[in-house]
């Protein structure tokens, strides 16, 4: 297919990392591919609350009380930012709620699985987060200019997410033998998943290639992964805990570990909505919003009453 | 699912610290101008990253249209004038 004059032009600017604004000419499969992209990031955000949710009024401190609710609120405000971004790009904000209510948007597949013991609070903050932040501090240089800043905030907000999780593992698994034992046994759950949150592999990536020429993404959902693993074990060698996988081993040669295999199955099993918890996910978000309508309804009558008044 | 109203969109500007500008953050749904201001402290000001809050109704803000970007700034291109280092000066004269 031949590139349209505004096509080349508009690549030209990407190449010269100029930020794309939302009032500038795109290729329509540039704005297409963006909203689909951060919408799924902001549904994850909100779908996102619900584990980490679950265990605020049972934690097991005031301070890790206050700690989880900060942090949830946090991922409440990025749901909110990455909103507002993808509606820069055409799409109404109700539009972008009905898409999650009825099932047609995806977020990511590892908020689909339970949070069944107060480790996997630090399971998430450690694993979860860590992972979120390596993507999310590549999206800081996305070529399009309302997804980035909102990342560079979003990046500043995460740091403590991790911190706080890895806390959480690190008094866990040098405490009694249980709670070490619940430390692994978190680990042993969520490692897995977490890998798969870098997406599918390279060649099995239908969106990475234009994404990648489009400067929508900087580096491939492999190379991420690979970074994401390489920090990890060692941080998991300080906790004293074992990573869930026998072919993980040190390459002199390429300076990177080895790793075994991801059960891409499960991963495509639980896109398909079969996970653990995929129908209480969508559920959860479906009353709360039911719920909620009531309140946005007297938030509007309440203000059209007040301006009525004004212009009076 | 059944249609509701939307609430309308906001631009939020912060000012970070007293004496500075105040600089555009993003935009929020709210039913009208205190919802917003009240929005926006929770939503961007969660560590104190401003002590001022302006928002500003979306469908207020008129913006420059990209696509006349080049003929709209061009009259300032070609007025290298306006900038001190146009101007040669001695090299005695000295705090100019
Ligand atoms: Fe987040
Ligand atoms: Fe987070």
């Amino acid at each position: 297919m031949a590139e349209s004059k505004e096509e080349a032009l508009f690549q030209e600017k990407v190449d010269a990392e100029q930020k794309i604004e939302p009032k500038d000419w795109m290729p329509a499969d540039y704005r297409k591919n963006l909203i689909r992209q951060i919408s799924q990031h902001g549904h994850s955000e909100i779908v996102g609350m619900l584990p980490e949710g679950n265990w605020i009024t049972r934690a097991p401190s005031l301070r890790r009380k206050t700690v989880l609710l900060a942090k949830v609120q946090d991922e409440a405000g990025h749901g909110l930012y990455l909103y507002s971004a993808a509606e820069t790009l055409g799409i109404g904000r109700d539009e972008l709620n009905d898409q999650l209510l009825t099932g047609k948007a995806k977020y990511s597949s590892i908020f689909n699985y339970p949070t069944i013991t107060w480790a996997d609070m630090g399971a998430v903050g450690w694993l979860v987060d860590g992972a979120a932040i390596m993507n999310q501090v590549m999206l800081c240089r996305t070529s399009y200019g309302p997804y980035a800043r909102p990342m560079v905030r979003i990046c500043k907000e995460e740091s403590f997410h991790q911190r706080q999780g890895y806390e959480i593992m690190n008094v866990l698994s040098h405490g009694s033998p249980e709670q070490k034992a619940m430390a692994q046994d978190a680990l042993d759950r969520w490692w897995w998943p977490s890998l798969m949150m870098f997406g599918p592999s390279d060649a099995d990536s239908p969106h990475s290639a234009q994404s990648m020429k489009w400067k929508i993404k900087r580096q491939s959902n492999d190379e991420l992964r690979q970074i994401f693993i390489d920090r990890t074990v060692q941080q998991a060698e300080v906790l004293g805990l074992q990573i869930p996988d026998p072919e993980l081993k040190w390459n002199e040669e390429t300076q990177h570990y080895d790793w075994g295999t991801i059960n891409w199955d499960e991963f495509f099993n639980v896109i398909k909505g079969n996970g653990p918890c995929n129908k209480e996910r969508l559920t959860a978000r479906q009353k709360a919003h039911a719920d909620g309508a009531w309140v946005r309804e007297a938030a509007l009558a309440y203000a059209g009453k007040k301006a009525k008044k004004k212009a009076a | 699912m059944s249609k509701e109203q939307d609430f309308p969109l906001w631009e939020i500007f912060i000012q970070s610290k007293r004496g500075l500008d105040h600089k555009h953050v993003g935009s929020l749904h709210a039913a009208d101008a205190q919802m917003a201001i009240e929005n926006a402290r929770d939503v961007y000001t969660r560590r104190n990253e401003g002590n001022s809050i302006w928002a500003v109704l979306a469908e207020n803000l008129h913006a420059s249209k990209p696509e006349d970007q080049g003929a709209f700034f061009d009259p300032a291109d070609d007025k290298v004038y306006r900038h001190p280092t146009f101007y040669v000066m001695p090299k005695e004269a000295k705090y100019i």
